[in-house]
């Protein structure tokens, strides 16, 4: 089979476009990411996000947030067409730096929490969840 | 416009002094997210809860900033140290400029 001058430029085009749409999304998570942390270096412990290996629904998927410590936690969500999910700010008489919801997702993903500690520092934590039906509707 | 929303909370009703209790709500709301599309193919526009706060006498325990990927029907569950006896105050904040506010009240010994 052989490629006509046409059908290389509709491929070529069309892999453009299909590589673009991620990095359009990853630009969001970096531009959520800088705006929480105001450009600071993140590390890694001191905070455990709990989400399933594997959600059937990505409508309702279940997740927890558990930085001792914190004062606030960004969720994000990766692979979503908007990746902001949430943020928790815990005032002076949270019992714990911990909280569970339950999210949506388009698909399999990375789920992400940043949490800003008490001293101004910021730690993350990352799972990915494989989703069988995507959560963002048609 | 949101209708039927109607806030579910769980708080113990009695707890000891400067003990750490679990607070589970739960508002019944579309959280319509902005990104589906009606049987016209139009975008069905954005409607959902944009904050919560709780707050136990005037100091607050927790604010949340919520997001389109929160899913129908929000739920959070959270901690909260009671020092006194008193009530916990929950606000919801909706796109739409509503705001639903629910009580409860709890014993410390």
């Amino acid at each position: 089979m052989s490629f006509t001058r046409r059908d290389t430029l509709r491929l070529a085009i069309g892999s453009a476009v299909a590589a673009a749409i991620p990095f359009k999304v990853m630009a969001d998570v970096d531009a959520d990411v800088a705006a929480f942390t105001g450009g600071a270096e993140i590390g890694e412990g001191g905070i455990t996000l709990v989400a399933p290996e594997i959600a059937e629904n990505g409508n309702t998927v279940p997740i927890e947030v558990d930085a001792p410590g914190a004062v606030a936690i960004l969720v994000l969500a990766t692979g979503n067409p908007t990746p902001a999910v949430g943020t928790f700010n815990f005032g002076p008489l949270a019992g714990a730096q911990q909280a569970s919801t339950r999210i949506r997702l388009a698909g399999t993903q990375d789920v992400l929490a940043i949490a800003q500690m008490a001293d101004g520092t910021f730690v993350q934590a990352r799972q990915e969840v494989k989703v069988t039906i995507g959560g963002c509707g048609g | 416009m949101a209708e039927n929303v109607t806030p579910r909370i769980r708080v113990p009703r009695e707890a000891s002094v400067g003990e750490t209790i679990t607070i589970k709500t739960l508002i019944s709301h579309p959280m319509e997210s902005g990104q589906r599309k009606d049987g016209d193919g139009n975008v069905i526009p954005r409607s959902i809860i944009n904050r919560f706060t709780c707050d136990f006498n005037g100091q607050n325990v927790i604010d949340v900033t919520m997001e389109p990927a929160i899913s129908t029907n929000p739920f959070l569950e959270f901690q909260a140290i009671v020092p006194e006896s008193g009530t916990f105050e929950f606000t919801w904040y909706d796109d739409d400029g509503d705001i639903y506010t629910d009580t409860k009240d709890i014993a410390v010994s």
